[in-house]
């Protein structure tokens, strides 16, 4: 990867529509970069997810024709929510491949463009149609039923084992994940108050996420990233050229894609794919995924680690730009990409170690800066235009791992020091699939 | 005669009600660039056909609740939400009648939800296991309220008694 560029992710862009979006990106994509012009890209791999949000079909085909790249190559990506993760991956293969030597990889939504409630049918149209939806489609109500059997099984059924009365038991359990997810958000919104991209930067506490509007019991608004309007732009080229464009380029070491039932009542209750740092003996008698794991991100972290050479992800990467489309499937999904064991989630957070060190959080985090999870503010503060999420992940990953931040947020605090390796990771609902890339600094 | 233009908003909330009203506005953003904004109707009526899935929805209608079983000898996996080929090995299903009561395997209440349903909330949904059965089934609990729910609780199943051929002509309610 070369370059990149990201509008700010925003409720609505009314003055923009989809097309001058991805321009706006590109175009800074290209600035400073004088070698890197577009007769050098030799094509494109655009995504967006729903022909809904702009009642355009074929979409990406004005998006090529705006940026004036016909009559080069060109193909949609839609893959639900992953859509811009595997976009990105589409770029790597177009290039990985000799196809082509520069390829732009481009993802936008607009959201915008219906109400916030017609926005969740469009994206609940997206679970079985005939099975799931009519019950009363809502991809929050999803995540719920997902998160409380989570809960059910590492709180219930650990921390709260000794308590008699079930009902009593489960209530507590919840109450404390309640509390845990709600860490995640005051964690994403207060990162993201450093990230001028970001479309809700917010000083939370966590009071406030608990006491948000409840949207599907137990996730709070607070818990729960937004519908946006925003684009993403990023360039990816073979190494001999990228040497020629920049002298920061980033390396990317490993590419990993995995899959579910569309239908979580379909989801098997078998065993955990284990991770080459884990073993049979951490999982015995552990149905899995059941509904509360995603196995798709799984199978995604196992091949993206295994191209990579990881061996153990916590100790090997030095920060991850996750899907956090909920704040529970960000705990959720730590446990997927082994960063800490299937069950130890809850404890990861509370123990501090997906924070920053150096943002001062509303409560104790000791091991903050053991591997920061969502330096950027992830999709809960960000915001969540579909096509251009994951592309935006690799965007922050990239200045990341270059050392830019600052110069691109204008404000150094969530640059991390000298990372060297960093995963992005892009779900589509409830895990139906999931994408995890890996990218390295490429100089010294 | 030149034609006086849509009304300006700057708030997005007010553009929105406007097209509503009179099917044209324009949106001044904080910059003064101004957008045309208009209302844009869309709806479809689709010929939808359940085919291989047909007799679990005609089952519904009569009261039955029928699952799918693999008819491959080693295999025998069962499914609570019914499917053609078995997702193991491959093989044709059979139907099976699935119990009409069963726990609920996981919940949620939502206060909120897709524009469909939103005269509806709240709403529970249930993730509903049957006794030998491999898989669950997504449903609508009804007759409970979110502080009566949780994993475990017995549940049985109620039909419509004019049904509609959708999914929503099953739900389950507490066993009392
Ligand atoms: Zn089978």
């Amino acid at each position: 990867m070369v370059t990149g560029g990201v509008t700010k992710f925003a409720k609505a862009h009314p003055a923009m529509d989809f097309r001058l979006m991805v321009k706006r990106a590109y175009d800074y994509a290209l600035k400073g970069i004088p070698n890197l012009t577009k007769d050098r890209i030799d094509g494109t791999r655009i995504s967006y997810f729903s022909d809904h949000f702009s009642r355009q079909l074929k979409a990406a085909s004005m998006v090529q024709d705006y940026l004036g790249m016909n009559p080069k190559g060109s193909v949609r990506i839609e893959w639900g929510g992953a859509t811009g993760g595997e976009c990105f991956q589409a770029a790597y293969e177009a290039v990985a491949s000799g196809r082509m030597d520069v390829c732009l990889a481009a993802g936008y939504e607009t959201m915008s463009r219906v109400a916030t409630w017609k926005g969740n049918e469009f994206i609940a149209l997206a679970s079985d149609t005939n099975f799931d939806f009519p019950l009363g489609g809502f991809y929050t109500g999803y995540y719920a039923l997902m998160v409380i059997r989570h809960i059910y099984q590492y709180l219930r059924l650990t921390r709260f084992a000794h308590i008699a009365d079930e009902r009593e038991a489960q209530r507590m359990a919840i109450a404390e994940g309640q509390r845990i997810m709600s860490l995640v958000s005051v964690k994403n919104h207060l990162n993201a108050m450093h990230n001028p991209y970001a479309q809700y930067p917010k000083q939370l506490t966590v009071d406030d996420v608990l006491n948000s509007e409840m949207i599907s019991y137990p996730l709070t608004r607070e818990q729960i990233c937004t519908m946006s309007d925003g684009a993403a732009v990023a360039i990816l080229c073979d190494e001999r050229r990228a040497r020629e464009f920049t002298d920061k380029p980033v390396r990317i070491i490993g590419v990993g894609t995995g899959t579910d039932t569309m239908r979580l009542a379909d989801r098997p209750f078998g065993t955990v794919p284990l991770l080459p740092h884990e073993q049979t003996s951490d999982y015995e008698g552990l149905p899995y995924p059941g509904v509360h794991s995603f196995r798709a991100g799984r199978a995604a972290g196992i091949e993206a680690y295994r191209m990579a050479g990881i061996t153990d992800p916590k100790k090997e990467l030095d920060f991850i730009e996750l899907h956090d489309a909920y704040a529970s499937s960000e705990i959720q999904t730590y446990e997927d990409l082994g960063l800490c064991r299937y069950g130890e989630g809850y404890s990861f957070v509370e123990r501090g170690d997906p924070f920053l060190k150096n943002i001062h959080y509303p409560f104790p985090t000791p091991n903050a800066g053991a591997i920061p999870v969502n330096p950027s503010g992830g999709l809960i503060a960000c915001g969540h235009p579909v096509g251009a999420t994951g592309l935006m992940q690799a965007v922050f990953a990239f200045w990341q791992l270059q050392g830019t931040i600052r110069k691109h947020f204008g404000d150094g605090t969530l640059q991390l020091k000298n990372p060297r390796r960093g995963a992005i990771h892009s779900h589509a609902g409830t895990g139906s699939s999931v994408t995890v890339s890996i990218l390295e600094r490429g100089f010294r | 005669m030149a034609r006086a233009p849509p009304p300006v908003y700057e708030k997005f909330r007010d553009v929105q009600a406007e097209i509503e009203r009179s099917g044209a506005a324009i949106f001044r953003d904080a910059n003064g660039v101004e957008s045309l904004v208009i209302h844009y109707p869309y709806s479809i009526n689709y010929i939808h056909s359940y085919a291989e899935d047909s007799p679990f929805f005609l089952g519904l209608a009569n009261g039955k609740l029928m699952g799918s079983k693999c008819t491959a000898r080693r295999c025998g996996a069962t499914f609570a939400t019914p499917r053609g080929h078995c997702m193991r090995c491959g093989a044709a299903t059979e139907w099976i009648d699935l119990p009409l009561r069963g726990k609920v395997h996981s919940w949620t209440t939502c206060h909120f939800g897709s524009e469909a349903f939103l005269k509806e909330t709240p709403y529970n949904l249930a993730l509903v296991e049957f006794e030998g059965i491999g898989s669950v089934m997504l449903v609508r609990l009804k007759d409970a309220v979110e502080s009566d729910l949780y994993v475990g609780m017995p549940v049985e199943a109620r039909f419509d008694p004019n049904p509609k051929y959708s999914i929503t002509d099953v739900w389950f309610v507490p066993v009392r």
